[in-house]
């Protein structure tokens, strides 16, 4: 995001700077001429961010008032306001637990996925076999898949294979899905790396796989630490995969997808729940929106 | 399955490489299939075999034995829940990838011009990080039907009220004969009245709890020359009382509004009741006139849009869905503005085009091809919307919600399980990608 945005800024900002002798009249008449904008802007914003901070108040609110009134009564009367909910929550096994599990997903399979696609990257970009565009091809044809075209087959075969509800069984189907992507960006960004580097790494008689774990893995760590944090946050924040292929292996979008059949009456679970969901991955796009917004920009394909 | 992944790993095995030594070949072999092994086994088994597979069960019947040809196909256009799903999808497709674009090139071309911008951005994006279906959470909560509850409503409550306040009683009736009319149309009093004279109007059936608060014993009216005076009040007292006649213990009613029309039924006055239902027209003509309650007086307060019902559910999840892409939409065109040369607007402004004429001729033109990326990788999205219906739409409203991904997820493991069905839709779901998946590889091969 600042990637994108500081040129711009920059560039809007260079004719204005240059006016020592400007009035402080001028100056003000000059924001205040830009003063509906920034209400406009600000009001934006507001519309961003009130839907989350109403759900973490409705989180905050006693189980008994939540029915009884909305969240916004909370700004006013600060003093309703109650961690119960969450201590609840973290009481509650099978919640504890379903965090686990997301946990376990979310890690392995990211883990995986960058391993397998960097070296399937560093293939396309840099070997020679016969067949590589024609292969590369398909993986991007593979890119707009329907997880749904796999549902049914794959439900089929973890049942013979013992793969049903096991946290192996989600991470293998994450990682498969996350492949066309993953090697898509990995393979644009190490084909970007100098030629020159590498031909003389191999004039040197290092081997491919040297090449690849000295050379190509530190290079390219902007793109595979993209291709992590997206991966990440995809898998921990899938529905439909682990409601299809688990039971008991509950993910934390899947327990709460259970609470719900019944909302209304344990709104007062769901809703912390649903922020302790979506916080850690708040927390991890802030920290690295810049790598974020990089793989979003190298493959907004998908 | 094993046998796909052979066969594509085997390509990097083909045997006309333009190498001689075959010891230093069958090296080279062995190092890309240990670099792409990995990778094609799992694209192999988890994507291709399974698709293939599914395309070929949408021809079999439920329980997989029987071969059907397209039966499971006349079912997906024929039965009344799936072509639902179909239509739902349809009006997602036509209103969602455009609305993304809009919103994302407006708020891409307006941060330009604002210092806060990156934190603007940070903001509208936020939403992308969390999951669908926690943003589904999200908005279920602010589309709560009860303005007390769903923040949505709450603030459409808010303006009305202040458009068309809600009345000060809910029901009434006439208490005489002498006032005819209804709480939907108002009341208007039959007896023909001129200036000075007096119109009484008494209401009963108004239950002791919604009398307005802060209302005072009724007063009669006293005519007053070149005035109409009057009282609308509660002609009940605990007891009964006599109808038409105002007595101790009977209430004013405050706030009520009192029209007095011409002969032509033409409003030509308008008061609002005292705390004890006493009202004036001042300045009153010759002619003869007639007093009514104005039915405002009985206006229902805003009890809440159904968001989640039946008809507007398909919209609430519309703009749930919008609220967490348009940040997508926005960064990303945000990036191509950035790549515009400055040089060309400026000298478009200097030359004395308006900032419209410069967005509307320059900007978006030069834009075009990110516009489109976006706009497409919206309609894929689209087509696959999936989660934010299910914890949007509440269970009794999931059919009118229901779409294409949703209805075969519905199908293949909510209960009917069905599937050859199942793969009926998966396969159409699969079918409607296919242009998107050969534009994508077009564009690659332009690229390189």
């Amino acid at each position: 995001m600042e990637a994108a945005t500081v040129p711009a800024q920059r560039r809007v900002e260079a004719p204005v700077a240059p006016r020592p002798q400007e009035s402080w009249f001028a100056k003000v008449g000059r924001y205040a001429a830009k003063l509906p904008l920034q209400l406009l802007m600000a009001a934006i914003a507001l519309l961003w961010l009130i839907p989350t901070l109403g759900l973490f108040l409705t989180s905050l609110m006693p189980a008994g008032s939540i029915a009884e009134q909305g969240w916004w009564k909370v700004i006013s009367h600060p003093s309703q306001a109650t961690f119960d909910n969450y201590n609840a929550l973290f009481d509650n096994n099978d919640l504890t637990k379903a965090l686990v599990t997301t946990a376990e997903i979310a890690v392995g399979n990211t883990l995986i996925l960058v391993v397998a696609a960097a070296l399937a990257g560093y293939a396309f970009a840099w070997l020679e076999f016969p067949g590589r565009d024609v292969l590369f091809v398909v993986v991007i044809g593979l890119l707009v898949v329907p997880i749904q075209v796999a549902l049914i087959p794959i439900f089929s075969l973890y049942n013979s294979a013992g793969l049903f509800d096991t946290v192996v069984g989600l991470v293998l189907f994450h990682v498969a899905f996350g492949m066309p992507f993953a090697i898509f960006l990995l393979r644009n960004f190490f084909a970007g790396i100098p030629k020159d580097i590498l031909e003389s790494a191999r004039i040197d008689g290092a081997s491919e796989l040297r090449i690849f774990f000295r050379l190509i893995l530190p290079l390219g760590l902007p793109a595979i630490a993209s291709l992590a944090i997206f991966q990440f946050l995809w898998t921990w924040n899938d529905l439909i995969v682990a409601l299809t292929f688990g039971r008991n292996t509950q993910p934390i979008t899947v327990a709460i997808f259970s609470q719900l059949r019944q909302f209304g009456t344990n709104i007062e679970l769901i809703a912390p729940a649903s922020f302790v969901s979506l916080a850690l991955p708040l927390v991890v796009f802030l920290a690295f929106q810049r790598y974020f917004v990089q793989g979003l920009l190298a493959g907004s394909v998908k | 399955m094993a046998a796909d992944a052979s066969v594509s790993v085997s390509e990097g095995h083909a045997p006309h490489l333009p190498e001689p030594s075959g010891a230093g070949r069958w090296r080279r072999h062995a190092v890309t299939a240990i670099f792409l092994g990995p990778a094609l086994v799992f694209l192999a088994v988890w994507i291709v075999y399974p698709t293939i597979r599914t395309v070929i069960r949408s021809f079999f019947d439920r329980s997989g034995d029987n071969f059907v040809w397209f039966d499971n196909y006349k079912t997906l256009f024929t039965s009344d829940t799936l072509v639902k799903a179909i239509e739902n999808n349809a009006i997602w497709l036509a209103v969602v990838p455009a609305t993304v674009v809009a919103i994302g090139l407006i708020f891409a071309v307006l941060t330009e011009r604002i210092r806060w911008s990156v934190a603007f951005k940070i903001v509208v994006f936020m939403p992308m990080a969390i999951s669908l279906f926690a943003a589904g959470v999200i908005w279920h909560i602010m589309f709560q039907k009860d303005p007390d509850q769903g923040a949505v409503n709450a603030a459409i409550k808010v303006a009305r009220d202040a458009v068309v306040p809600a009345g000060v009683l809910t029901s009434a009736n006439a208490s005489t004969p002498g006032l005819r009319g209804d709480p939907d149309q108002g009341f208007v009093l039959r007896a023909p009245l001129r200036a000075g004279a007096t119109a009484t109007m008494g209401l009963t059936a108004i239950p002791p709890a919604q009398v307005p608060a802060g209302a005072k014993q009724a007063v009669p009216p006293r005519g007053e020359a070149g005035k109409i005076t009057g009282v609308v009040w509660r002609d009940f007292r605990p007891g009964g009382g006599k109808p038409g006649v105002v007595e101790r213990g009977e209430q004013g009613i405050p706030g009520a509004t009192v029209n007095l029309q011409d002969a032509n039924g033409k409003v030509v006055k308008t008061e609002t009741t005292g705390d004890d239902g006493s009202f004036t027209f001042a300045g009153v003509g010759a002619g003869s006139y007639r007093a009514a309650i104005d039915k405002d007086t009985f206006a229902k307060p805003f009890d809440g849009i159904a968001w989640l019902g039946p008809k507007l559910i398909t919209p609430a999840c519309m703009i749930a869905y919008i609220w967490v892409w348009a940040g997508f939409s926005m960064v990303v065109i945000a990036a191509g503005l950035s790549a515009i040369s400055r040089e060309v607007l400026e000298a478009a402004r200097t030359d004395g085009a308006t900032e419209w004429q410069v967005f509307r001729r320059i900007t978006v033109p030069m834009l075009a091809p990110v516009l489109s990326v976006v706009f497409v990788t919206m309609l894929i999205n689209v087509l696959k919307v999936f989660d934010i219906i299910l914890s949007v739409a509440p269970g009794s409203s999931q059919d009118d919600a229901n779409v294409i991904a949703l209805a075969m997820w519905r199908t293949s493991f909510g209960g009917v399980n069905d599937f050859g069905l199942g793969s009926a839709i998966a396969t159409f779901l699969f079918l409607l990608v296919i242009p998107a998946l050969l534009l994508n590889v077009r564009r690659f091969k332009r690229e390189s």
